[in-house]
């Protein structure tokens, strides 16, 4: 077995392994710890897309998943403030044995195409002067073929974030309605008047 | 060339793709259910990569990108929902969020 072999199984076993991790107790109770072994997973991931001789994308891996995106998972957990949940005693519904066994037909399914198509197929030879899967030739397509797609994901990344920030937003009735705040609200928001002028008298007194 | 024979990639692929499945069916927190997600995203890029490698193409790997772009505006409109929910509902399990179902 190829030293090559033998490192993808090792960074399989590692991507499934902390999948299953980020799923099951005692790690999968815990919210952050999930995020956490998903992280791991990710990065299992980026290495075997180096492997694969896709550098730019295991660099995006890195960035945009294990960085960004896990990120801001962490965030939102702690911004919950969720703790680990309650040791409930493990009961089998009719709905999760339903969902395992959709699971398992799924899989089956999946499984038996692999095995019938992907017998026998050799990887193409790659020389180092094609550049393949470096950021030279992969942006170059992205910018050439792909441009109205890549222009299109753009407009729906803006769009994401605005309406992230617009679901997220606090107070979003108050500002849609024309009607004023209730009473506690107004006050609030006028209490830093209410300190400037106190720190007025301050002054006044001391002069 | 590679050693990796291709199915053992797409086999990958697949197990990946089932724990995504199985986490999104049978675990009620949603943001546990949403890194399940994640992980059924990863386990189709793991698939694009595979088989470009294989062919020499470099088109899947394009496409993996844009997956990943899908991918991180998924994530940002989901947990700001999961946010606004939970301002709500103080709950981030699925079967409280029944608004609906009056």
């Amino acid at each position: 077995m190829s030293s090559e072999l033998v490192l993808f199984y090792v960074l399989a076993a590692g991507a499934v392994g902390f999948a299953i991790a980020m799923l099951v107790p005692p790690m999968g109770k815990n919210p952050i710890h999930s995020a956490l072994s998903l992280i791991g997973s990710f990065f299992c991931l980026a290495a075997l897309y180096a492997q694969l001789s896709a550098h730019l994308l295991a660099a995006m891996q890195i960035i945009v998943y294990a960085g960004a995106i896990m990120v801001l998972f962490t965030f939102v957990i702690m911004l919950l403030n969720l703790g680990p949940e309650e040791i409930q005693p493990p009961k089998i519904t009719f709905t999760k044995v339903m969902a395992g066994v959709l699971t398992l037909f799924v899989f089956g399914k999946l499984a038996t195409a692999i095995a019938l198509a992907a017998s026998g197929s050799v990887a193409t030879e790659l020389t180092e002067a094609q550049g393949y899967g470096t950021v030279k030739v992969v942006g170059r397509m992205l910018y050439s073929t792909f441009m109205v797609p890549f222009e299109l994901a753009s407009v729906l990344l803006l769009v994401a974030a605005v309406g992230a920030v617009v679901l997220a937003k606090r107070s979003l009735k108050y500002v849609a309605s024309p009607e004023p705040p209730p009473a506690g609200l107004n006050r609030l928001a006028n209490a830093p008047d209410q300190d400037e002028a106190d720190a007025g008298h301050a002054d006044h007194g001391h002069h | 060339m590679t050693a990796i024979p291709l199915g053992h990639l797409l086999m990958l692929g697949a197990v990946l793709f089932a724990i995504g499945l199985a986490g999104v069916l049978t675990r009620r927190n949603v943001l546990v259910m949403l890194m399940s997600i994640e992980v059924m995203l990863n386990a189709v890029n793991l698939t694009l990569v595979a088989f470009s490698r294989y062919r020499g193409w470099t088109e899947g790997h394009v496409l993996a990108f844009f997956i990943i772009a899908v991918a991180a505006a998924e994530a940002a409109v989901g947990l700001a929902m999961v946010l606004a929910v939970f301002r709500l509902k103080k709950s981030v399990y699925i079967d409280d969020l029944k608004l609906l179902k009056r």
